[in-house]
């Protein structure tokens, strides 16, 4: 593999779709301040609607089959996010793991969803938007990258209305948000709806344009963690803190082990580099929890106001 | 919700259908801004409130007084209908409610702060002031994102009364700050502010001025008696200052231990013995000086036959 394509099909790719993940959660928990730990599921049920639409509708453009795997996973989504309606906090959180478990199962159990495919691993067909095939390492990128721009701009338009502000007033104030007219509960499965919309976009990136195949094990609680961290270092309610906590979430791996391994030679091994990899970000989360609770993003912004002095 | 809120004709202030409840008693004949009937609220077989009849006029600044744990907050709670009382109900604007539906609270024309600060503190001042136009708007999200037609229009329209509700109470120049980094006075005036810009027939105020230093009270003060001369809200504020409820309020409702003792104009409760007993007689830590002076100067003006 050439370094070119290892730099994209290893590390921008899937950054990208980590990113749009972590945008789609920030939007939910940072935003409108419902935890959710059930986001791989959202991903899952994304990669694997998209596989389905795309399979079984005769001629469907893939932009298509993207929305209708968006909207899946908002459906999906507000099932899940309607015991937000009565739960809070960690309550909420430990509600939304059911759709961890269930959706991981549903996968697992009923072979539908994967074409009868003996192993569950399904190949992804080829990229195709607007008439453009996005082959290569390149091609996968920028099609994820064309995808992410656009949802993240539709996202940032979002914040800046009256909805977007309707997020903040429930996560700051309930009470407040109810008695100036906010309608908290439909304004919180909304948050749902669009949170995990995005994260089911987010999962046909990570499925198609980066690990080309489609499995339910890839969309394991380990991977809804994953983007929590990445929401918590690079700060919640920050649309750049997502991309932030991405890059240092995929990045940090890398740098460690050619680092472990220059320094320690053999003894670093596989297993050394797993070990060393979760202490560190265990030590980084807890860190950024104590120093910068709001992240890389107000980190950024504290240095470049540095710079500028 | 009560069953005539439901069968009454939506935001009509006009007189709910008799048959539907032929024993209910007429609303007060003066057309009371908000009327209390009977109210009581007790929390687990504690009484916090006890059959509280209460009659605000429009346009008028009511006080409610009291020691602390009177019930003053829970009945600022039942009128917005944070709380359900047990018996009784809230008249607003010709409707009764057994409780009042805090959601459409704003589209009754009823906005209110909060004793402690209640405010988005992640939005800034100008954010906080605009999302309160919420209850008038219209267009869904997509619409909003695309910001056309009556989204625009909507848009605008909050956008430009926030901007006159921001100079008339002097946010202009914080309009940008995030409200959580604005010193306590100042997110309590844009706390104000988010409560007038949805324009309300009335306005609760839970403790516009506690905790607030003199100069702050004094421009409160300043600001709800502009509010009730400009808009015309009728106002009802809970505030420990007597000095200040004496001189800002039209009449004075006294609670203590949930009940009402007293109803009447400053002069009128000042001179009331059995508030002197129970509430000016009783001098909390913090209102010592201000209430030998505010009940002293009472005595003497109204020895001159005039108040203040």
């Amino acid at each position: 593999m050439s370094g070119t394509s290892y730099l994209f099909d290893a590390i921008l790719t899937p950054l990208l779709a980590l990113s749009l993940a972590a945008l789609g959660l920030n939007l939910l928990t940072g935003y409108a301040g419902q935890l959710s730990l059930g986001t791989a599921a959202f991903m899952a049920v994304g990669a694997f609607a998209a596989y389905n639409f795309n399979l079984r509708v005769e001629g469907l453009p893939f932009v298509i089959s993207i929305g209708l795997a968006g909207l899946s996973a908002a459906v999906v989504g507000i099932f899940f996010g309607l015991p937000s309606l009565r739960l809070k906090g960690f309550y909420l959180a430990v509600s939304t793991l059911a759709a961890q478990f269930f959706v991981q199962w549903a996968l697992t159990k009923f072979d539908w969803f994967s074409n009868h495919n003996p192993s569950g691993v399904i190949d992804a067909p080829p990229l195709v938007l607007f008439g453009i095939t996005f082959g290569g390492a390149v091609g996968r990128y920028l099609f994820a990258l064309t995808v992410v721009t656009a949802v993240t701009l539709l996202t940032l338009r979002l914040l800046n209305t009256q909805t977007g502000h309707n997020f903040i007033a429930v996560r700051d104030h309930e009470l407040a948000a109810r008695v100036i007219g906010v309608p908290v509960l439909r304004t919180k499965l909304l948050a749902f709806a669009i949170s995990s919309f995005i994260v089911g976009v987010a999962g046909v990136l990570w499925a198609f344009a980066y690990l080309r195949t489609v499995e339910p094990h890839g969309f394991n609680l380990d991977r809804s963690f994953q983007i929590l961290f990445i929401v918590i270092i690079g700060g919640l309610a920050s649309i750049r803190g997502a991309f932030f906590g991405a890059a240092l979430i995929v990045v940090f791996p890398l740098v460690l082990s050619r680092v472990g391994s220059f320094l320690l030679g053999s003894y670093f091994d596989s297993g050394v580099l797993d070990m060393s990899q979760r202490i560190v970000l265990g030590v980084l989360i807890i860190a950024f929890l104590i120093l910068e609770p709001r992240g890389l993003a107000s980190l950024f912004d504290r240095l470049v106001r540095f710079g500028k002095r | 919700m009560s069953t005539e809120s439901l069968t009454a004709p939506v935001a009509a202030p006009q007189k709910p259908a008799r048959p539907a409840v032929p024993h209910r008693k007429e609303p007060c004949a003066g057309h009371a801004a908000l009327r209390l009937e009977d109210i009581t609220l007790s929390f687990g077989g504690v009484v916090a409130v006890s059959n509280i009849d209460m009659s605000v006029e429009p346009g008028e600044i009511r006080a409610i007084i009291g020691p602390n744990g009177a019930g003053k907050s829970s009945l600022i709670n039942v009128i917005s209908g944070v709380y359900r009382p047990d018996r009784g109900r809230v008249w607003i604007g010709g409707r009764s409610y057994a409780q009042v539906p805090t959601q459409k609270l704003a589209r009754l024309g009823v906005a209110r702060t909060f004793q402690n600060l209640a405010l988005f503190r992640g939005l800034s001042v100008f954010d906080n002031i605009v999302t309160a136009r919420v209850f008038a708007r219209r267009a869904n999200f997509i619409e909003q994102m695309i910001g056309l037609g009556r989204a625009r229009r909507e848009r605008l329209d909050a956008r430009e009364r926030a901007e006159r509700i921001m100079s008339f109470l002097d946010l202009t120049g914080i309009r940008h700050t995030v409200v959580g980094t604005l010193p306590y006075g100042l997110q309590k005036r844009v706390e104000l502010a988010r409560a007038l810009v949805a324009s309300p027939q009335i306005l609760l105020l839970d403790e516009p001025m506690a905790g607030m230093t003199l100069p702050d009270k004094r421009d409160m003060s300043r600001f709800v008696r502009a509010a009730r001369d400009e808009f015309g809200m009728t106002v009802i504020l809970i505030e420990h200052d007597i000095g200040v409820v004496m001189g800002l309020s039209d009449r004075v409702t006294v609670l203590e231990h949930g009940r009402k003792i007293a109803d009447g104009t400053p002069a009128e409760v000042k001179a009331d013995q059995a508030v002197i007993d129970a509430y000016l007689g009783v001098v909390h830590e913090g209102d010592e000086e201000e209430l030998a002076a505010s009940s002293g100067s009472g005595r003497r003006v109204s020895s001159n036959g005039g108040l203040r």
